[in-house]
């Protein structure tokens, strides 16, 4: 157990040591998208019956500073080992892949919920806050952070220098968040919009995650659970599998 | 027979086209101080590598303390330091939360007293609350050798640890391992700097192409192929009965090979008996330098 808090402990450290960069600027950002997405087009656009656009937002911004931090922290840490050469630290230490996996998983989600909570703390107070089913938020914030976190560790196994890491975090993760309806629900979309973003297992996620505020959303949380749910078994499986290979990490 | 600290067995493993190593097997007794030589590329620290588990070998087994490198990976692992090659740190933390987390890494928890003692034998304990980032590059180094000793383990492996490395610590550094293995733990060397590997170990394995060359104590080896040699300035004619001792010849200046101290007398005689005067004369003690060159061009 000791070498699964160690390894915790130090991820979890590594992230509050440059807490700024890790935790207060993302909160920002997604404070400024509030600012400037809710002064465009709050009033303008209505999405659900008696949900304000602003209110709409908060959640999926939530979600969005969940997901992308997760994946932030476990990729980048990892990413970075590798190019420093100190996983060599983690490496020779008997630390089976299990415990590896659980030690950056689990530390990418304390950030994604830790910046999550940060963004929900700094805009409850602009919008007419509720909290319909909060099990519900709290089942999709811990899956996605989870799946997020799982698909982190992979792209950092995967890549072999920043430039690809940024590739898979530009090219996957960003179009894969902002298409999700963070910004928007997929019912105002043409139907062949629509159709792709029922594809896109992010989407789950926020629909899912919002539906713990509002008691609405566009598919029934039950079936985003059951999307999230089998999203984050399939990679969690996959990243498990390429640890106990050990693909790219042990020659 | 004392227990096998390391036991290699047919170890093969390529690099696509390459063939890093091509069935070495080793085995290196507990408490030896042990010395693994070889060209840049020779597989040294592939070898260390599969051991270490860092890399997996092709085919054959590798053991450490009994405990086989995969199989029983956590037992094997926790039997073994690493000093690895290259100076890498984790620029986040400082020394003593880098040896903390080590330790961790091993099951080990709230173990300071020993950290606080390692360190003080590297003399780090003034660096302690200090960055890793802010360290020099000899203090970095030093630390490496802290985080392999850590979890106290039985086996220590040093793949170069001098490499770049000024006078006074490489001198400190030695001290140290001494003490290491006279304390008991078995430490396998590797280096480029022959001289320590002469006055350190015990024995001595040279690995060229994957392969093991030569494998015997270091007294052997210089044995068999330095030994002593006299260099002399001499005024005329090197009798014949001397030219088979002939290692090579400068113009008035020739270099003889003795089997032992008790050939120089006998050398003496004969130069004394052709009449010949001596101007220069030294002698030159066996070197693994000479030994590590002959092996290596012997198997070119």
């Amino acid at each position: 157990m000791t070498r699964f808090t160690t390894l915790f402990y130090k991820e979890v450290l590594r992230f509050w040591k440059v807490s700024f960069q890790t935790v207060a600027a993302p909160v920002l950002t997604s404070m400024l998208y509030l600012v400037i997405f809710g002064q465009a087009f709050g009033g303008r656009i209505s999405v659900y019956e008696d949900v304000p656009y602003t209110s709409f937002l908060v959640p999926g911004l939530v979600m969005m500073s969940v997901l992308q931090n997760a994946f932030a922290n476990s990729s980048s840490s990892l990413i970075q080992s590798k190019i420093t050469g100190n996983i060599v630290f983690m490496l020779l230490p008997p630390i089976s892949y299990l415990e590896f996996f659980c030690a950056y998983v689990l530390a990418s989600m304390v950030r994604g919920l830790a910046v999550g909570g940060g963004v929900l703390l700094v805009t409850i107070g602009f919008v007419d806050a509720r909290f319909e089913a909060p099990l519900w938020t709290l089942a999709f914030a811990l899956l996605g952070a989870g799946l997020l976190g799982s698909l982190g560790l992979i792209a950092g196994i995967w890549a072999e220098k920043f430039d690809q890491l940024a590739a898979f975090q530009n090219f996957v993760i960003l179009p894969l968040t902002f298409l999700s309806g963070v910004f928007y629900s997929v019912h105002t979309l043409p139907p062949v919009w629509q159709t792709l973003s029922h594809a896109n297992p992010f989407f789950y996620m926020i629909d899912g995650f919002r539906y713990g505020f509002f008691g609405v959303s566009d598919v029934p949380p039950l079936a985003s659970l059951a999307v999230v749910g089998v999203s984050f078994a399939l990679v969690c499986a996959a990243t498990l599998w390429l640890l106990k290979s050990g693909y790219k990490l042990r020659g | 027979m004392t227990a096998a600290a390391i036991d290699v067995r047919d170890i093969a493993k390529r690099y696509g086209a390459l063939r890093a190593l091509d069935g070495v097997s080793l085995r290196i007794a507990e408490g030896e101080f042990f010395a693994l030589l070889g060209p840049n590329g020779a597989g040294k620290t592939t070898l260390i590598s599969i051991i270490a588990g860092l890399v997996r070998a092709d085919s054959g087994t590798a053991r450490v303390m009994g405990a086989d490198v995969i199989a029983d990976y956590r037992r094997a692992r926790r039997m073994l330091g690493v000093v690895p090659q290259e100076l890498v740190f984790d620029p986040f933390f400082t020394v003593r939360e880098t040896l903390r987390n080590q330790a961790g890494y091993y099951g080990i928890r709230g173990d300071d007293a020993w950290i606080d003692e390692v360190m003080h034998h590297l003399d780090l304990s003034a660096k302690a609350d200090v960055n890793m980032r802010a360290l020099s590059g000899g203090m970095k180094r030093r630390v490496l050798v802290a985080q392999a000793l850590v979890h106290k383990p039985p086996v220590i492996v040093l793949d170069e640890p001098t490499a770049g490395v000024d006078v006074e610590l490489r001198q400190g550094l030695w001290q140290f391992v001494r003490r290491l293995n006279r304390d008991g733990h078995t430490v396998v060397l590797t280096t480029h700097y022959l001289e320590e590997a002469e006055a350190l170990c015990t024995r001595i394995a040279m690995l060229k192409e994957g392969r093991v060359v030569a494998l015997d104590s270091t007294q052997n080896l210089l044995a068999t192929f330095s030994g002593l040699t006299v260099h002399l300035g001499l005024e005329g004619e090197l009798p014949a009965t001397l030219a088979s001792r002939v290692v090579s010849r400068d113009g008035s200046h020739v270099t003889l090979r003795l089997g032992d101290y008790g050939e120089l007398e006998q050398v003496l005689g004969d130069l004394r008996r052709a009449g010949l005067s001596i101007t220069e004369f030294e002698l030159q003690p066996p070197d693994l330098e000479e030994v590590f060159l002959r092996v290596m061009g012997r198997h070119a």
